[in-house]
């Protein structure tokens, strides 16, 4: 953090004489860039923050991170200072956009995370002949699991093939070859590597029979 | 360009560029930014490998180490991304939108030749009038950073004048999915 800190206070006086020397003469070193400091928040510069959607948070962070700017932008006078470029109405209006825009994206933030706990992992077994089955594992990709690599690490696991194949749904799965339904199941409690994160109730086994093509 | 962007299917593939490539690339961004051959070489080492990044509708990144640098639609003028530009600000020339205006901006809209011209706005005087089709880099009233980099869809001078309809088209935003994208 305390780089951080000593990097936001270098760009305030750096941009003005900057501009003024290109014209004079290309200077024979590299100029030194501009270190803006980001809001971690939100990602943006941090005097962006009052038109995304988590102002609040964006505050509260920058009043942590770095007091001093955080006065520069949002203490009284800088309020102040701010409405008198732009008419009473709009500010208004600009306020209460804002808010609105707070508001959904907190509900949708809400929504995602709900869906996110909600969702299922279903590991089916499928038999491909007699003996033999291959595992497909689904809903992975709910989690932030990255299937590839999903993929990978079961493949080395199990010492077998892994792939991430295409479901007629239009979904994504992870296709073991052999019988690991059980195996996998463990893995994911236990959170190896990138299975990490994921609640263990939201397993479900399930069996895919052949059917007998000969009777 | 950027607004709706997702690597997974906007992507066709990444490949390192030739050296030769490079080589014109280079003469070319020196030739169309306002930047110092040893600028450039702070952030992008000649050493460092550019890699083309293809996506849909012709469009091309060049990324240095997986961090995008400047982006270009078929073989028209390169654009630097929002984090060059908010490291050196100088190298486009530069157009300021009043208050007002940032909210659309920032939602991906156009820029309005109302929000150049009216009193928070700036556009450069007529000695330095650009072009239409010249790149520049959208900055906004009482902020210091840019918001936007994009394309004059007329000249300076036309906008003062005619003062209507869509004077900058805004080609990556300040929160785009390119500006979301770290790395690529």
């Amino acid at each position: 953090m305390g780089r951080k800190q000593n990097r936001a206070q270098s760009p305030t006086p750096a941009p003005a004489p900057e501009p003024e020397a290109v014209e004079a003469e290309p200077a024979p070193e590299a100029r030194p860039p501009l270190e803006v400091l980001y809001c971690s928040v939100c990602s943006f510069p941090i005097e962006y923050c009052e038109f995304g959607s988590s102002l609040t948070r964006c505050k509260e962070w920058l009043k942590e991170a770095n007091e001093d700017l955080f006065n520069k932008y949002y203490s009284d006078e800088a309020l102040q200072a701010k409405l008198g470029t732009l008419s009473l109405e709009a500010q208004a209006k600009l306020e209460q956009d804002t808010a609105k825009k707070e508001a959904k994206a907190e509900a949708k933030a809400d929504a995602a995370l709900k869906k996110k706990l909600a969702s299922q992992i279903i590991i089916r077994r499928i038999e491909r002949t007699k003996r033999k089955h291959v595992t497909a594992i689904q809903g992975l990709e709910a989690f932030g699991v990255d299937l590839k690599k999903a993929a990978k690490q079961f493949a080395s696991k199990f010492a077998t093939g892994a792939s991430v194949t295409k479901t007629p749904t239009g979904g994504e799965e992870i296709v073991v070859q052999g019988d690991v339904a059980e195996e996998v199941q463990e893995m994911i409690e236990e959170g190896v590597g990138v299975l990490k994160g994921i609640p263990a109730d939201n397993i479900e086994i399930t069996e895919e029979k052949k059917k007998k093509s000969g009777e | 360009m950027f607004k709706k962007f997702t690597p997974s299917s906007d992507v066709s593939g990444h490949t390192p560029v030739k050296s030769s490539v490079q080589r014109s690339i280079r003469t070319n961004v020196l030739s169309q930014w306002k930047i110092e051959p040893e600028t450039l070489e702070a952030i992008w080492p000649k050493k460092e490998g550019l890699v083309h990044v293809k996506c849909r509708d012709h469009i091309s990144v060049y990324t240095v180490n997986g961090e995008p640098l400047f982006f270009q639609h078929f073989d028209e003028a390169f654009f630097p991304t929002l984090r060059v530009i908010h490291k050196y600000p100088y190298i486009l020339p530069a157009v300021k939108i009043d208050r007002g205006a940032i909210r659309f901006v920032l939602a991906g809209a156009q820029i309005m030749c109302p929000g150049l011209t009216s009193k928070g706005g700036e556009l450069p005087p007529e000695e330095a009038a650009l072009e239409a089709g010249t790149p520049v880099g959208v900055f906004a009233e009482g902020k210091e950073h840019a918001v936007a980099v994009g394309i004059t869809k007329m000249g300076t001078e036309a906008m003062k004048k005619t003062n209507k309809g869509v004077g900058v088209e805004a080609t990556t935003y300040l929160g785009d999915d390119l500006w979301a994208l770290e790395t690529l």
